[in-house]
This record gives C-alpha cells, sequence and structure tokens, in this order.
C-alpha cells in the first residue's frame, strides 16, 4: 500500500488508518465529527497527497487542454488562476473531476483523484502531440487547510507563505520558492490548499498543528463535501454518466465554438436524470449509495449519503427523474423500510451556515 | 484488544453481562464500536417485547454505516438504556459500560452457549 510523506505524522497524530484508493490514509485522528465541526467553525488540515498533481508543460500546453478537459481552459486568463473541470471520454462519460492551474503561461498543473491517476495520464498520454510534457509531481505533497480561521492560521505557522497567501482571490493560486499555495477547497468553507516539496511537508504539518489547526481525516472530509454538495468521483459520477447529469451542467457550454472530447456526444445523448439532495425527515436511518428512491415522478437513486453533523440529519446526494423539483416528497428505502425524504438544491451547508 | 473475560460474547459482536437480579445486560464489542466509527443514533426496543435468540431488536448508526443488534437469547425485554437516544456516543466511548438492553431470560439462561472471551476475540481478528 502507498504512504504519503506524511505517514509518520498521522501515526503521531492518533490516526486511524484505512485504505483508500491503494493508499494508507488517515480516517479520523479520534472524532471525525468533532474534526467536521473544527472545519465549519475554525481550522483543519488534510493531507491530500494521495491526489497526484500532473504538470502540462510546453507550446501547445493550452490548446491541448483546450481539447483534452470539458471545461474551457481559455478562462485561466492570468497565471495563478484554476478552474474545476470533468475530463471526458468520447461518450461524454466521466473519466475523473479535477482542478487545472495556470501555473505560467505555458505551464498548467491538474490535480487529479488518487483512483484514477493511473487511467488519467494513460488517456492524456495518448492525446498528446509534439513536443508536450506530462509530468507527475509525486515529489509534491498536499495539504488543505480549510475553514473560517483557515489563512490566519496559515499565515502564523507558515510566515514565510503569507504574502503569497493572503491577497489570493477566490480560485486563485501563487507560488513562492518551490511551494504553491491556492485558495481552493473540498469543503464549502474558505481555506486553502497547499503544495510543497515532500522533505518540507512534515515541518510545515507540525507547525500548522502547532498553530491549532486540527487534523481531519477523509471522514471528515467526506461529511464536509457531501453538506457542501461538491461530488465525489466513483460515488456520485463516473464513466456512466455525463456532467449534465450530475449536477455540472456549469462546468461544460456544448454551445460553444470551441471543440473538446466528449463534446458531441453531449449534444446528442439524451439526459436520463437530475442530480439533486435529499434530506431524510425520520429521526434515524442513514441514506447511503445504491439505496433506491421512489416517487411520483418515477424511480431514482442514493449516489452518496451518510449523517450530516451540521444538520443533525442524514442527507444525500441522488439521481432524480428530470423533472423532480426541490420541495417534493421521495421515499428512500433505507435497510428494510421506505422512508420520507424531501428534495432540496444542494449546497445543505456553507460557510457555516444551513441552507436547506 | 479490548475484551473483557468477565462478559460473554456472540459472533455478530453483542456482549452479555448477568445482573445480580438475573437479567443480562446487553451492549456491542469495542470492536463493533470501533468498526462503525462514531454513533449519533440508537434505536431500541420496546420494553415488554419478547424476542427469540438472534432476533434483531436495536439499531446503532453511525455517521457511515448502520447495524442490528441481536437478542443474545430469548427472553424479554426488561429495560432499555434510554440515555443514549441523547448520547449514543457513549456506546465509542465506554462500549462495556453502555449497555443497550436487559432481557428477563425465558428460562434458565444457559450463557456456557456464548462465546467466552478467548473465543470472541478468535473469532473477531
Amino acid at each position: 500500500m502507498n504512504r504519503t510523506p506524511l505517514h509518520a505524522e498521522h501515526l503521531a497524530a492518533g490516526a486511524k488508518l484505512v485504505e483508500f484508493a491503494g493508499w494508507e490514509m488517515p480516517l479520523h485522528y479520534g472524532s471525525q465529527i468533532e474534526e467536521h465541526h473544527a472545519v465549519r467553525g475554525d481550522a483543519g488540515v488534510f493531507d491530500v497527497s494521495h491526489m497526484l498533481a500532473l504538470d502540462v508543460e510546453g507550446e501547445g500546453a493550452r490548446a491541448f487542454l483546450s481539447r483534452a478537459l470539458a471545461n474551457d481552459v481559455r478562462r485561466l486568463r492570468r497565471p495563478g488562476n484554476a478552474l474545476y473541470s470533468c475530463l471526458l471520454a468520447e461518450d461524454g462519460g466521466i473519466l475523473d473531476d479535477l482542478i487545472a492551474y495556470r501555473l505560467e503561461e505555458t505551464r498548467f498543473r491538474l490535480v487529479v483523484n488518487a483512483a484514477t491517476a493511473d487511467s488519467d495520464l494513460a488517456w492524456l498520454e495518448r492525446q498528446r502531440s509534439g513536443t508536450l510534457q506530462l509530468r507527475p509531481r509525486r515529489d509534491l505533497a498536499m495539504l488543505a487547510v480549510q475553514g473560517p480561521h483557515a489563512r490566519e492560521k496559515l499565515g502564523l505557522a507558515l510566515p514565510e507563505l503569507r504574502a503569497a497567501a493572503e491577497p489570493l482571490e477566490a480560485f486563485c493560486g501563487a507560488g513562492h520558492d518551490g511551494a504553491f499555495v491556492a485558495r481552493t477547497g473540498y469543503t464549502g468553507e474558505e481555506g486553502l490548499e497547499l503544495m510543497l516539496p515532500v522533505a518540507r511537508a512534515a515541518d510545515a504539518w507540525q507547525r500548522l498543528l502547532a498553530a491549532g489547526v486540527r487534523p481531519c481525516g477523509l471522514g471528515a472530509r467526506d461529511t464536509l463535501r457531501l453538506e457542501a454538495g461538491l461530488l465525489l468521483y466513483g460515488q456520485d459520477m463516473d464513466s456512466d454518466v455525463t456532467p449534465l447529469e450530475c449536477g455540472l451542467a456549469w462546468t461544460v457550454d456544448p454551445a460553444s465554438p470551441r471543440d473538446f472530447l466528449g463534446k458531441q456526444a453531449l449534444l446528442s445523448r439524451a439526459r436520463r436524470f437530475q442530480a439533486l439532495g435529499l434530506v431524510l425527515e425520520t429521526q434515524g436511518g442513514l441514506m447511503r449509495a445504491h439505496q433506491a428512491v421512489r416517487s411520483s415522478r418515477g424511480e431514482g437513486m442514493v449516489t452518496s449519503g451518510g449523517f450530516s453533523p451540521t444538520l443533525q440529519a442524514s442527507i444525500a446526494l441522488a439521481r432524480l427523474p428530470p423533472e423532480s423539483r426541490p420541495g417534493e416528497r421521495v421515499q428512500v428505502a433505507v435497510r428494510d423500510k421506505l422512508r420520507d425524504a424531501r428534495i432540496v438544491r444542494p449546497p445543505f451547508v456553507r460557510h457555516g451556515r444551513i441552507l436547506v | 484488544m479490548n475484551v473483557p473475560d468477565t462478559l460473554r460474547y456472540t459472533g455478530t459482536h453483542e456482549w452479555v453481562r448477568r445482573e445480580p437480579d438475573g437479567t443480562l445486560s446487553v451492549g456491542i464489542t469495542n470492536h463493533a464500536q470501533d468498526v462503525l466509527g462514531e454513533l449519533v443514533f440508537v434505536e431500541l426496543p420496546a420494553v415488554g417485547r419478547q424476542v427469540l435468540g438472534g432476533d434483531a431488536c436495536a439499531v446503532v448508526e453511525s455517521v457511515k454505516a448502520a447495524a442490528d443488534v441481536y437478542a443474545p437469547l430469548a427472553g424479554e425485554v426488561v429495560a432499555v438504556n434510554s440515555a443514549l437516544k441523547d448520547a449514543p456516543g457513549q456506546v465509542n466511548k465506554d462500549p462495556y459500560g453502555a449497555w443497550l438492553f436487559r432481557l428477563k431470560p425465558a428460562g434458565e439462561a444457559d450463557l456456557s452457549r456464548l462465546l467466552d472471551a478467548a473465543a470472541y476475540e478468535k473469532s473477531s481478528t
């Protein structure tokens, strides 16, 4: 099993480790619920070094990504800009979701999921031509520092990065002395994501913890992203669905003149369902992936679910008939019972506030 | 692993303790709470319910999983630990103190048919 550069730090912080996509990762450090609340109310740090940073360099980098990514990299007008995008197969199915950063005029960085890193790299290699370089950056560690006090505490812990981090606008990043810091995240809170050389990772981690940033595991990462209505690749989306079917229409523009992989399929494929949120109306009962959903409009399926520590109720993301509307009632097959749930439009929680 | 040898166990991760009044307290083992993760909801049986050994009679739910708790032996539910409704996390903190329900066994309760600590430890690893 793979280990991140922070493995020893996880053990020292009392992590319960689990296997995730071939990596030994912290699930929690004692209480995933307390970690969740720490990110909603203060600051937490996640080791996300299992994800792969993949640098795309060379003259044709922008043209290459303009075709390879479903979202339009031409929106990255200046170095430092970041963009969320799907990587699509020819049939419009989603191969992965990623963040693309423009580092320099002709240098970009993609951050892709751990489970799909190898297949993404192979796919992009096949699309590549000319002098373009694809360079996996396993020499970098990645930390996500998230929460309303994340920026302030990162500035205290790592003062050398303060000048780069403080002026950042949302979805922008800046480099400093081999490190890169960006105002992005996967929690629905303010925060920063930090990439830095492996050799400097443990020191940065220790300084963040010393500044009062709480170590957080994959358990809290999942409940935070679920509350924020952010999709998880492999659960809420995969190669069987298109971005138009899982709430990611905002990331693609099939009507634009730009040609990109999967575009023709998006124009011709029928939309079978839409992605919306569910809140369980009964006390007890836990919505989980693959549970069947019934409504007056037809059948659906939960794609990911769990307990929301902020709402104190079970919430889920689900594929529902295209005509479904927020406010309507559905029934979810939770173990041996059908339980009532209410359709809502995600996010459930953003910046510490309940929105549904 | 924390498996007190003063208790009896089932293959489905319940522990059983005979109380001075002859009733049997039932809870879930340290291993079970560790696998489930932090509990956020506990559903307890109705007092007075008659159960057979192996009947599902309580539910424990964590942030990510739900599991049935089974009656280890036949009997009548004579008490439930209602305090857990507002503090399900107590099961994580003190799995062998936080009993879920008490059974008055039907007839002579033969606890020797349940697993002892060594046998449970062997079965759950």
